[in-house]
């Protein structure tokens, strides 16, 4: 785990309480505040590391933007998210272990554009199913992101459809997929695949939507409630079916698991 | 200065204002020669639109609207309501009906005329039960058979308090993944605002056509502007460079089909709008009717999993 991939310095303050926590500390805690509960976002090298037994064997890491819009600043901002993250775009998926148990796994990196989806986003995520469904696994996915990438127009928006397609198909073959949107997920990640688990779980005090804060603010014309659009939110409203420590998320995906998909191995064998 | 026109339209708007005085006072030969200048500053009016003045054709006031269309295109036409779970949206139109003697069922958005029912309509925005009602017709649909014609107009999906409790995300998503998967013939056509998951919402087809003047966008050119420039003033610019118009969306592939409408758009002569749109639609479903239920889905599927510009 490098500095830039995670919150940086020694010692980090708490967004939920203020409290300054010393940064081991908080990473031998999943990153979860030692006071008050509060979850510090955390990225996908976290969350490879918290979900899977050794790692990910990670598929089409060469998938690359490109610019067929030539839209104004995007190839910037694509070199500027590349030296950031290290990675071409927004979403790492591949073969990897749940407690011993076999799945396809995926996730979003909130730091590349804001994890927004373009073609690359798109059309890796529409791999990771096909490849569950040609394999016979369980599919998990961590959804963080603004929503469509603005930069390529509407072959970004017509990512959303994909994706949902490609489940629509998932769904048929009766394969699980399990959806853990994190904090922040809102626009078309959230209005596409990241909705459509067979089970969706969150985690304490993560922003998830469809419109952005901001944008209904402007709409209503009034300042939301606390709480609004959080994890607990949409839980209570009926669109979670749990809110999860991330110290108890491991568990609670193996415990899933090992009863919609009690096989050990894929059926090819060998993983 | 004449009503409901677009300001670059004004020139036009006179002339026809001109045509009805002189047309009420019997002046025939006059009102011959002026209906020669309309359909000249039509050509020279409409022939090389910036991409601002696509936007506003598309949010043209006078455009026909689904129910406008409806009229002219569809007979016994039956409008079912509510997603049977919490409410009916106004915002959506979802019905059964025929065309040509083919019975099909059609959903879309309604837009308002007056202010009125423009705020009934909520300016053709759904909330989630508008789309809970599309799925709900659709399968509906499937039961019977029948084929699916969705229209879309609409500038969003609405971005308030109880959509989000009610789960928009939710109810876009889950269309999106129903629709691809219909063993039944879908055509889509973007009539006027393709607002982003608002419309593709119910915008999943075997065949997805767009009308001339039409657009379909990830974001609305307000919303681009003030992302990108922090200026939401620079409309002009955003809906340059967001390439929404359906030309320009036929030459990347995403859309199948322009629509024509008449000279000068949609507005212009609403009767002769509907035989286009109607000649268009029939046009596909004929073609549809030849496949089979399977074939269907994997036709509508493997055209969204071409979609998409990467590099190794």
């Amino acid at each position: 785990m490098t500095q830039s991939q995670t919150p940086d310095g020694m010692w980090l303050r708490c967004d939920g309480c203020g409290e300054i926590l010393y940064r081991k500390a908080l990473e031998r805690n999943f990153f979860i505040c030692m006071r008050c509960g509060h979850h510090f976002r955390i990225f996908p090298e976290q969350y490879i590391k918290i979900i899977l037994d050794n790692g990910l064997k990670e598929l089409d890491s060469d998938l690359a933007p490109s610019d067929p819009l030539e839209f104004p600043q995007y190839r910037e901002k694509l070199a500027k998210a590349r030296s950031k993250t290290g990675k071409p775009d927004a979403f790492s998926y591949g073969k990897g272990k749940i407690s011993g148990r076999p799945v396809v796994f995926g996730v979003m990196d909130f730091r590349f554009i804001g994890g927004s989806m373009g073609s690359v986003v798109g059309e890796k995520i529409a791999r990771s199913i096909r490849l569950a469904r040609n394999k016979r696994l369980p599919l998990i996915i961590v959804s963080t992101s603004g929503g469509a990438r603005m930069h390529e127009g509407m072959f970004s928006l017509m990512q959303m459809a994909k994706t949902a397609a490609e489940l629509g198909l998932l769904r048929q073959a009766h394969i699980p997929y399990i959806s853990i949107p994190v904090d922040p997920c809102t626009g078309g990640v959230m209005a596409s695949f990241a909705s459509l688990g067979d089970i969706i779980i969150s985690e304490p005090g993560a922003l998830l939507g469809f419109a952005g804060p901001r944008v209904i603010e402007n709409t209503i014309g009034e300042k939301l409630p606390k709480g609004f659009q959080r994890a607990e939110f949409l839980l209570k409203h009926g669109f979670l079916d749990m809110v999860v420590s991330r110290r108890d998320l491991k568990e609670t995906l193996t415990r899933i698991l090992s009863i919609l998909w009690p096989q050990k191995q894929d059926e090819s064998g060998t993983l | 200065m004449p009503q409901g026109w677009l300001d670059f339209e004004q020139p036009l708007a006179e002339l026809m204002e001109r045509i009805d005085e002189l047309t009420a006072i019997g002046a025939k030969e006059e009102v011959k020669r002026l209906r020669e200048q309309v359909k000249e500053l039509k050509s020279k009016l409409y022939s090389n639109l910036t991409p601002w003045q696509q936007v506003l054709l598309a949010r043209h006031p006078r455009r026909p609207y689904m129910l406008d269309y409806i009229e002219r295109m569809v007979t016994d036409f039956v409008e079912l309501h509510g997603d049977r779970a919490f409410a009916d949206d106004p915002a959506i139109i979802a019905g059964i009906g025929k065309i040509n003697e083919t019975g099909l069922a059609i959903i879309g958005h309604q837009k308002g005329r007056d202010t009125k029912e423009k705020l009934y309509r909520n300016f053709g925005m759904p909330h989630p039960e508008g789309y809970r009602k599309t799925l709900r017709v659709m399968k509906l649909a499937v039961r019977f058979g029948l084929p699916i014609l969705s229209l879309i107009d609409t500038p969003a999906a609405y971005p308030g308090v109880g959509a989000e409790e009610r789960g928009q995300a939710e109810a876009i998503a889950r269309n999106l993944r129903e629709m691809a998967i219909l063993p039944v013939p879908i055509v889509v056509v973007v009539c006027g605002e393709g607002g982003s998951g608002g419309a593709l919402a119910v915008a999943v087809g075997n065949r997805v056509l767009m009308q001339e003047n039409a657009l379909f966008s990830v974001i609305s050119p307000e919303g681009c502007a003030s992302i990108l420039w922090r200026d939401g003033s620079k409309t002009k610019e955003a809906a340059e460079v967001l390439k929404m118009t359906a030309s320009d969306l036929l030459k990347f592939g995403i859309i199948d089909e322009v629509v024509p409408e008449p000279l000068g758009g949609a507005h212009q002569d609403w009767d002769e709008a509907a035989k286009l749109l109607k000649r268009a639609v029939m046009a596909n479903f004929r073609k549809l009717a030849l496949k089979s239920a399977e074939e269907l889905v994997k036709q509508r599927i493997s055209k969204l999993a071409s979609v998409g510009v990467y590099t190794r």
